[in-house]
C-alpha cells in the first residue's frame, strides 16, 4: 500500500511539478504570474482539443502523432497565454497581480467554454470527453517496468511526461545556477536596472521566460487530462492545481530542484485523506489544506532566517521601465 | 594643444516632459585626464552622462567617438565604445558575489567557468591595487567594498572611460583618499576619467580640468590649477555667492537635553549605541560626525522614541514648565509633543519622512493632523505652509498639488527639512539634511538652522562634509563604531583631529582585553 501510495503521490504531483517549475522560470525574470492556474487550464483544453480532432479525423491512431498533436496545441494555447500576460505586463507595464487573477479568471472560463462545446459535440450523455485512444498513447511506460518489482513500480512505471517533468526542472536548477543566461536571467529578477546597465536586454528576457514559463505549466494541465484523468477532460475537473503550484514555488524557496521532492510532498498530502480510514468529508478538506499549510511553515521559517537567498527575486512583482527615477 | 580627444559631444540635448535636463551641450573629455563635470542639483550633470552611457538616448545632437558619429543606444553600447559608468547608487545584484556582478552582461562560453573569471579579476585587482573579498556577496559588502566592486567592473570590461557619478558621497575622507590614487593611477594609465560632484575642494585636488553645467547648459571648462572656488562657485550658480557660514556665539545656553549611557543591542546582538552620554544645549548647534554606520541613526532615534534601548536615559529639561522628564519610556507621539523634532534624511529620502504617493500639502499634514477638533481635515493651514516652504526654500515643483514623488532628490530634501522646522521644536535633530544638495541649497538650509539656533534651539546635526561640520556647529560629537570617541570645539579642531577620531580604533581594543 505503501508503494501504491507514492505512486500515486508521485502521478499527483507531475502536474504541480510543471506547474511550478514554469512559475518559478516566469518569476526569476520578476515576473510573479498568478495566472498559471488558467495557463495550465488552457494547456489542458488545447491538448484535448488536438486530440479530440485528431481522434475524429483518423480511424485508428497513429502513437507518435497522437502525442505530439496534442502536445503542440497544447503549447501554442499555453504559449499565448504567456504572451497576453507578457505583453500586459511587461510591455504595458499592467499591475502583475490583477493581470494574473483576470487571466486564471480568463483561462477557466476558456477552457470550461470550450471543454463545454466539444461534449456538445460529441452528444454524449455525460458531461465529459473521453480520448482514451489518446491518453494510452500518453500513458506509454517503459516495457520493462513490470519485471523490476518494487523499484520498477517506484521508479519506472510512470509516462513519459513525468520524466520530462523532473528533467526540465533539473535542467532549468542547471541553467539558473551554472549558465551565462542564466546568471543574466536571475539579474533581471533581482534588479533590472542593474541588469540593464550591465547591457542586459530586460525586455527580452522577461518575455521569453515568461513565455517559455508558461509553455512548461501548460504541459502541466496536458499531463493532468491525458494522464491523470485517463484522457477524461471535464469542466473544473482540474481544481486547485495551478494554486498548489504557486504554493509550491515559495515552498521550493524558488529552486526547481527542490522543487521536485517538494511537489511529491504536495501530491503526497493533496492524497492522503484515501488513505486514512474512516475519514468524514469535512475532515478530507482539512486534509488538502495541508499543503497550504506547509508552504505558510516554509513562509515563516525562511523569513525569520532572514537568509537573502532564500527570499523571493527582489523586484519581484515590479514593472521596469528604464527612464523612470 | 596636442591631446587626443576621447569623445566629444556637440549639441546634445535632452527634455523630460516639458523641461529641458540638457539643452544644446558641447564639450570634449580627453585621453588620459580626470574631468570634473561640476553643476548644481538639476544642472543636468547626470542626465548629461547618462547619455554617454546608453542610459537614456538624447533628443537631438552628435556624439563623436575616434572622429566618427557613435549610437548609444543601450549600455551595451556603452561598452562597446569602452565607455563605463559608476553610478551614484550602485547597479549590483545583492545576492551575488563579486565576481557574478563583475561578469553579468559578458559574452562568453554559455556554461560559467567561475575559476577563470576569478583569476582574471584578481589581476586586475592586483594591477591597480584594489582590495575586496571576490566571493563575498554585496549584501554583506560596506558602501567603500560596493564601488571597488563597481570600479573592477568597468575596467573588467575594457573601459577607456571611466564615469563616476558622485563616488565620494557615501565614502570617509580616508576611503577618498584611497580612491583618488587609485584613480590618478588609471590616469597614468593613460584611461580618460569624468567625476561629477559638487564638492569643490574634491574638484581642485583631484581633476586636471572643470567643465561646469548650469540649469542644463554648458557654461565653459577651465584648467584646474588656473582656477580657485570663488570663480567655480560663481560659474555655478551664475552669481556670487557668500561661501561663509556665519556662525554666532551661542547665547544663553542651557542644557536642554541630556543624554546619560545610553546603549543598544540590535536584532543579531551587536551593540550599536555603547554607553553614549553628551548634553544638547539650547542655542547651540551640536554636529554629530563619523562613518556612515557608525550608530548615527541609532542614537537619533532613541531620542526620537524610535529605537529600545538596553540601558541609559535621555533627560529632557522642558523650557515651559522647567521640569525634567526622561525620554527613554516615553511614546513618540509624547516626545513630539514636548517639541523634539527629528528630521531625518537617510540615504533613501521617501523612507521615513515623507510620502512618496502624496502631495506636498498631504505631507504637511502628516505634521499636524492631529490638530483641530472637527471631524474633517483642516486643509488651508498645511497648504499655506507648504506654498510658504515652496516659496522659502525655492522649491521647483509645477505646484503645492505634484506627488513629492516627482520632485528631484534636492527638493524633496527642501519640502522634509522645510516642514521639520516649520513645527517650532525646541529640539531639532537632522541627519544629513543636505545629502544630495547643491551649494546654494544647502547653505539656505544651514541658514535655517542657524536661525534656529539663535532662537535658542538646541540643534543636533549629523553631517558627512567635515569642512561643513567644522564652519557651521559649535561643539561637534565624534563617533565611532557605536561609542563617543571625543568630544570637540569646532572653531579650533581640525579636519584631520576628526578624521582621526571618526576612525579611532583604540577604545574598541581596550573592551576587548
Amino acid at each position: 500500500m505503501i508503494v501504491a501510495f507514492i505512486q500515486r503521490a508521485i502521478v499527483q504531483s507531475i502536474p504541480l511539478l510543471f506547474g511550478s517549475t514554469g512559475e518559478i522560470i516566469t518569476e526569476k525574470s520578476g515576473n510573479l504570474n498568478l495566472g498559471t492556474a488558467g495557463v495550465m487550464y488552457v494547456g489542458g483544453i488545447c491538448g484535448v482539443m488536438g486530440a479530440f480532432f485528431y481522434e475524429q479525423s483518423v480511424e485508428t491512431v497513429n502513437p507518435i502523432l497522437a502525442v505530439i498533436i496534442p502536445m503542440l496545441t497544447c503549447i501554442l494555447g499555453s504559449a499565448l497565454m504567456g504572451v497576453i500576460y507578457s505583453v500586459l505586463t511587461v510591455t504595458l507595464r499592467a499591475n502583475q497581480n490583477v493581470t494574473g487573477l483576470a487571466l486564471t479568471t480568463f483561462g477557466v472560463g476558456f477552457g470550461n467554454f470550450f471543454g463545454g462545446s466539444l461534449i456538445k459535440l460529441t452528444n454524449a450523455d455525460v458531461p465529459s470527453i473521453a480520448l482514451s485512444a489518446t491518453s494510452k498513447c500518453f500513458k506509454t511506460t517503459l516495457p520493462f517496468a513490470d519485471k523490476l518489482g518494487i523499484i520498477g513500480d517506484l521508479f519506472f512505471s510512470y509516462s513519459f511526461l513525468a520524466y520530462v517533468a523532473v528533467i526540465i526542472a533539473l535542467i532549468t536548477s542547471f541553467y539558473f545556477n551554472r549558465t551565462r543566461s542564466g546568471l543574466h536571467l536571475r539579474a533581471v529578477g533581482e534588479n533590472p536596472a542593474t541588469a540593464d546597465a550591465a547591457g542586459i536586454n530586460v525586455t527580452v528576457y522577461k518575455h521569453t521566460s515568461i513565455i517559455i514559463g508558461s509553455i512548461i505549466a501548460g504541459f502541466g494541465g496536458l499531463y493532468y487530462v491525458m494522464d491523470y484523468a485517463n484522457g477524461v477532460w471535464s469542466n473544473d475537473g482540474f481544481g486547485d492545481r495551478g494554486w498548489l503550484a504557486i504554493a509550491l514555488v515559495i515552498f521550493a524557496i524558488w529552486r526547481p530542484n527542490v522543487s521536485i521532492l517538494g511537489s511529491i510532498l504536495f501530491g503526497g498530502l493533496f492524497i492522503v485523506y484515501n488513505y486514512i480510514p474512516d475519514l468524514s468529508l469535512s475532515s478530507q478538506e482539512l486534509f488538502k489544506m495541508t499543503p497550504y499549510v506547509v508552504t505558510i511553515l516554509v513562509l515563516i521559517i525562511t523569513s525569520m532566517r532572514q537568509k537573502k537567498e532564500s527570499q523571493p527575486p527582489a523586484s519581484l512583482g515590479l514593472p521596469y521601465f528604464r527612464e523612470e527615477r | 594643444m596636442n591631446r587626443q580627444v576621447a569623445i566629444e559631444l556637440k549639441n546634445i540635448s535632452k527634455s523630460f516632459g516639458s523641461v529641458y535636463a540638457n539643452k544644446d551641450i558641447s564639450m570634449c573629455v580627453y585621453q588620459g585626464e580626470i574631468l570634473s563635470i561640476l553643476g548644481e542639483n538639476g544642472s543636468g550633470k547626470t542626465t548629461l552622462m547618462n547619455m554617454i552611457s546608453g542610459i537614456y538616448y538624447p533628443d537631438s545632437g552628435h556624439i563623436i567617438i575616434d572622429g566618427e558619429e557613435a549610437v548609444i543606444s543601450s549600455p551595451k553600447d556603452a561598452f562597446k565604445y569602452n565607455i563605463g559608468m559608476i553610478h551614484q547608487h550602485f547597479k549590483l545584484v545583492d545576492v551575488f558575489s563579486a565576481v557574478e556582478n563583475i561578469i553579468l552582461g559578458l559574452s562568453g562560453s554559455s556554461i560559467l567557468n567561475m575559476a577563470a573569471a576569478t583569476k582574471k579579476v584578481k589581476e586586475i585587482c592586483d594591477k591597480y591595487g584594489f582590495v575586496v573579498d571576490l566571493n563575498k556577496k554585496i549584501y554583506e559588502m560596506s558602501v567603500s567594498e560596493k564601488q571597488t566592486v563597481e570600479i573592477i567592473k568597468v575596467i573588467y570590461r575594457g573601459a577607456n572611460i571611466l564615469i563616476l557619478d558622485e563616488p565620494t558621497a557615501v565614502l570617509t575622507p580616508q576611503e577618498t583618499q584611497k580612491l583618488f590614487s587609485i584613480l590618478r593611477k588609471m590616469r597614468d594609465d593613460g584611461k580618460s576619467i569624468v567625476i561629477i560632484t559638487h564638492k569643490l575642494h574634491e574638484v581642485l585636488s583631484l581633476s586636471d580640468r572643470v567643465a561646469v553645467l548650469r540649469k542644463g547648459e554648458y557654461i565653459g571648462d577651465v584648467e584646474t590649477k588656473q582656477t580657485n572656488e570663488a570663480q567655480l562657485t560663481e560659474m555655478m550658480v551664475g552669481k556670487k555667492v557668500e561661501l561663509n557660514i556665519e556662525r554666532s556665539e551661542p547665547v544663553n545656553t542651557v542644557e536642554r537635553l541630556e543624554v546619560k549611557g545610553i546603549s543598544c543591542i540590535n536584532r543579531d546582538g551587536i551593540k550599536i549605541l555603547d554607553n553614549i552620554s553628551f548634553v544638547a544645549n539650547s542655542g547651540e548647534i551640536l554636529g554629530i560626525a563619523g562613518i556612515a554606520g557608525s550608530g548615527q541613526r541609532e542614537l537619533l532615534e532613541s531620542i526620537a522614541g524610535l529605537q529600545k534601548l538596553n540601558g541609559g536615559e535621555i533627560l529632557y529639561h522642558d523650557p515651559k514648565t522647567g521640569f525634567t522628564e526622561n525620554l527613554r519610556d516615553k511614546s513618540p507621539v509624547r516626545i513630539k509633543e514636548l517639541g523634539v523634532r527629528l528630521s531625518f534624511v537617510p540615504e533613501d529620502r521617501l523612507g521615513m519622512g515623507l510620502v512618496g504617493n502624496m502631495d506636498i500639502v498631504d505631507n504637511m499634514m502628516l505634521r499636524s493632523y492631529k490638530k483641530g477638533k472637527s471631524f474633517f481635515l483642516e486643509r488651508k493651514q498645511p497648504k499655506n505652509l507648504a506654498l510658504k516652504i515652496i516659496n522659502d526654500l525655492e522649491v521647483v515643483t509645477p505646484n503645492e498639488n505634484t506627488p513629492v514623488r516627482r520632485l528631484s532628490g534636492g527638493n524633496v530634501q527642501k519640502v522634509l527639512v522645510g516642514r521639520e522646522i516649520a513645527s517650532n521644536p525646541t529640539v531639532l535633530m537632522a541627519a544629513y539634511p543636505v545629502r544630495g544638495l547643491d551649494i546654494n541649497s544647502s547653505h539656505l538650509i544651514y541658514n535655517l538652522l542657524n536661525k534656529q539656533k539663535e532662537n535658542g534651539v538646541a540643534v543636533i546635526f549629523v553631517g558627512e562634509d567635515l569642512d561643513v561640520l567644522i564652519d557651521l556647529c559649535d561643539r561637534i560629537l565624534v563617533i565611532c563604531a557605536g561609542g563617543i570617541s571625543g568630544i570637540v570645539d569646532a572653531r579650533s579642531t581640525t579636519k584631520e583631529e576628526i578624521g582621526l577620531l571618526m576612525t579611532k580604533t583604540n577604545r574598541g581594543d581596550a573592551n576587548e582585553s
